[in-house]
Formats: C-alpha cells, sequence, structure tokens
C-alpha cells in the first residue's frame, strides 16, 4: 500500500520584523491526526517539500483540549485551534499562517498580550480581599449563572479579535472578548459592587464604541460564546452608566 | 469632557436618525407630491419653504447634526479593515454596505446641496418643480440622484438596525432578527416613496 500524505503550505517568519515567507511540508498521514500532531511531525524531521533540512516550525499550545487558547492560528482561511482542528475534515493542501492581528514572534506563535492588557483595563476580576473575613458573598440566581457560565468558556484565543474588521492597527478597539468578560463579572453578585468602574473603562478610548456590529466574532467564536448579546447588554448599560454619571445617581457604583 | 469618544459616538448614533433620519423620510415625503402633478409638489414646498424661523431649522436640524454625523462618519469608515472576502457573514456584508453607501451618501448630498439649496440660496435658482425637472432631465444625473436616493435609504434603514444595538433596545439574537426584517421593510417603503418621486420628474 502506498504511504499516504498530507500537504501543509506554512507562512513562516524568522523573528519579529523580518518578512513573511510560504514553505511546504509534506508529513506522513496518521488516522485522527489533527494540526498540532501534523506540527509535531514536522518537529521530529523538519525537513521541507524539496527535501531540504529548515529550522523545524515554531508553534504555540498548551491543554491540546480547546480550552487553553493558545493554539490559535489560520487553517484554510478559518482562525481556530490548531489542536481541535482535525486533519480528516480539511481541503489538502492545508495552509496554515498566523493570526493577523497580533504581532507575530516566530513563524506561528503570536503575542496575545494586548488582550490581557485588555482584561486589566476593564478590571476582569473580582476584588474580594480585605482586612478581614468578609464572610460569603450573595447567592446568585441559578438562570443567571446559566448564561454566565456561557461567557467564563472564554479562553482569550484571540479569534473574535482576528475576525473583527474594526479591531487593527489604525483602531485602538480593544475587541469582543474582554467587552464579553464585563458582562461576565458584572453578573457575579459580589463583581456586580463594582460594576461602574468596568463600566466606566468600558466608556473609555478604544471601549466598546469601538464595536462596528458586523458581528464576525459570534460566527468565529470557537467556544460558542453570545459575544454580540455581550455587546448590546454592555451597550445598554454603559449608556444607563453614562446617564448616571452625568446626572448623578445613587447606584452609580 | 471625560469619555469624550463615549459621547460622540453615542451623539453619532442619536443623530443619525434623530434629526436626520426624521427629516430624511420628511424630505421624501413633501418630494413624493410631485405624483399628483407640479402645483401640488410647489404648493409643498413652498409651505416648507414659508415654515417660521426656517433658517434656524435648517441650521440646527439638519446642517449641524448632517456635518456632524458625516465627519465622525469617514473616520468611521476609515479605521475599519473589511474583510468580507474572509467573513462572508449577512452582518458583515451589511457592515461593509453600511460604510460604502455612508460616502455615496455623502458625495451625493454634497452634490444635491449645491445644486439645489445653494444655487436658491445664491439667487442663480428658483425653488420649484422646473428646478427637478431640468436636473433630472439628464439621464446621468437621474441615474446619480436614484442610486443617491437608495444609498440614502439603506444608509438609514440598515443604520436604524444598529441604532436599536448601540441603545441596547435589541439585545438577543432574535429581537436583532427581527429588527433585521423591520428594517428591511423600512428600507422597501422610504425607497419607494423616494424613487416613485423622482420618476414623477421625469
Amino acid at each position: 500500500m502506498a504511504e499516504e500524505t498530507i500537504t501543509l503550505i506554512i507562512t513562516r517568519q524568522d523573528d519579529p520584523d523580518s518578512a513573511t515567507y510560504d514553505e511546504t511540508f509534506k508529513v506522513k498521514y496518521r488516522k485522527n491526526m489533527n494540526i498540532i500532531s501534523a506540527l509535531m511531525e514536522i518537529q521530529k524531521n523538519p525537513q521541507n517539500a524539496d527535501g531540504k533540512r529548515v529550522a523545524p516550525v515554531s508553534w504555540e499550545s498548551n491543554c491540546l483540549e480547546e480550552v487553553c487558547g493558545a493554539c490559535s492560528m489560520i487553517i484554510n482561511d478559518v482562525p481556530r485551534q490548531a489542536c481541535s482542528t482535525l486533519v480528516d475534515k480539511l481541503e489538502q493542501p492545508i495552509r496554515i499562517a498566523p493570526m493577523s492581528t497580533f504581532p507575530v514572534v516566530r513563524d506561528l506563535v503570536v503575542d496575545r498580550s494586548r488582550m490581557f492588557e485588555s482584561l486589566k483595563k476593564v478590571k476582569a476580576w473580582i476584588p474580594i480581599d480585605g482586612t478581614y473575613d468578609l464572610g460569603p458573598g450573595p447567592r446568585m440566581p441559578e438562570k443567571k449563572r446559566q448564561w454566565a457560565y456561557e461567557l467564563s468558556k472564554c479562553m482569550t484565543c484571540g479569534v473574535c479579535l482576528e475576525a473583527c474588521p474594526n479591531v487593527n492597527s489604525k483602531s485602538d478597539f480593544i475587541g469582543p472578548a474582554p467587552l464579553s468578560q464585563v458582562r461576565l463579572f458584572n453578573a457575579h453578585p459580589t463583581g456586580e459592587m463594582h460594576k461602574g468602574e468596568r463600566l466606566d473603562a468600558l466608556m473609555e478610548d478604544g471601549g466598546i464604541t469601538g464595536c462596528g456590529n458586523s458581528q464576525n466574532c459570534v460566527q468565529v467564536c470557537p467556544k460558542g460564546i453570545p459575544l454580540t448579546t455581550s455587546i448590546a447588554a454592555l451597550n445598554r448599560s454603559t449608556n444607563l452608566q453614562s446617564f448616571k454619571n452625568f446626572f448623578g445617581s445613587d447606584n452609580a457604583y | 469632557m471625560e469619555n469624550r469618544d463615549f459621547f460622540y459616538r453615542r451623539l453619532h448614533s442619536l443623530l443619525g436618525v434623530v434629526p436626520i433620519g426624521i427629516f430624511l423620510i420628511q424630505h421624501l415625503v413633501v418630494n413624493h407630491f410631485a405624483v399628483y402633478g407640479p402645483d401640488s409638489f410647489n404648493k409643498a414646498a413652498q409651505f416648507m419653504h414659508d415654515l417660521p424661523f426656517r433658517i434656524l431649522l435648517e441650521i440646527f436640524i439638519i446642517f449641524i447634526p448632517i456635518l456632524f454625523h458625516a465627519i465622525l462618519g469617514v473616520y468611521i469608515v476609515f479605521v475599519a479593515k473589511n474583510n468580507v472576502r474572509r467573513y462572508g457573514f449577512f452582518r458583515n456584508w451589511m457592515f461593509y454596505l453600511q460604510r460604502i453607501t455612508g460616502i455615496i451618501t455623502l458625495i451625493f448630498i454634497i452634490w444635491h446641496v449645491w445644486e439645489t439649496r445653494v444655487q436658491i440660496g445664491m439667487g442663480t435658482e428658483e425653488l420649484d418643480y422646473s428646478l427637478m425637472e431640468n436636473i433630472l432631465a439628464s439621464p446621468v444625473m437621474f441615474w446619480f440622484y436614484v442610486i443617491g436616493v437608495v444609498s440614502t435609504t439603506f444608509h438609514f434603514a440598515n443604520g436604524l438596525w444598529s441604532f436599536l444595538v448601540t441603545w441596547g433596545i435589541t439585545v438577543t439574537p432574535r429581537s436583532q432578527r427581527i429588527a433585521t426584517y423591520a428594517t428591511l421593510i423600512v428600507f422597501l417603503a422610504v425607497t419607494y416613496i423616494g424613487i416613485r418621486a423622482l420618476f414623477a420628474f421625469v
């Protein structure tokens, strides 16, 4: 039986400032391969399709079960996780490129730190530290917990930022993912005590007004997070917050 | 002022509907009097012309809001990096078309205001049926006006959809989908009024 191979065309870049180039690799096919296992084959034997030995392709991955968000890349024109993208379901040759919204570190490795900076900016956490035991927090309605749980699935993978036409070098829009996190932490009964601070952060430059309703984010999100519902809900709460801030309210916290 | 960007963007969204959207409908409905004949149109145009404080109404309801909406709008067009080729979703196309029609509408309005309101203001033209009849007698100008009107009504109807999202009125996907159908009906109705009036001049 002839040995089956798969062809990968990878957009490579040797360092953050150098030019990109495409390199073709042929990898022996195995059953149930995903993109990570194909990249691992290249790493074992870094030889391109012309038979020339080259530097192995760099990529990032951690969990291998689509929960960490590290291995996002553009595979056959779709931004997605390399670990959960199965070779059997792809058309050949498979084209792999790094996400274009983020600075490339090397080959398929991108620097997503802007997303973590955005999470810090919108205060995507719940402050519970005090000088004494604050005791248990208030209970949360079950129905609310159910939709909030969906928002908590965000793994900061960057796919929504990649698909958003308003996240680019000309705009300072922080993108859908950190917006939705504000809704998550504002939904939490303890987090809600600081909701005004998060909404105020969304009203700053690069905040929620950067959204142009192209709704690509909700279409591409690998975790199926209702990002556009979050954005519309936050539109409502930032509007109310801005009225409270301007006209005055005892509930503007 | 604090959060200037937020305020300007919300103002931009609001002005597109109130007063610009309302003015657009009023303008097209008044034009529609042309369907009932030149006299009918002239009477309606004269009524609008003779409104009290007309110059103030024009400045605060039409000129300043449109100027603000247009200037910020061109900036919004500039910061987008359209990607309908890779992400051909319906809403992404609407996003793209909203930007394209915004630019077409701006060009159309500048031209239209120049050859009507500015000429009337300078006294070189008279506000009546024959002014539009002469302009639309040229097939090129007629089709320019058709494109201009359709572009404007699309921009208004689709803008109404995003207005509902921006103001947090339609939050759920279902309400947003129904709003898509509702604004489609608005688009068809307003376009019908506008285009029918254009045909009345030829």
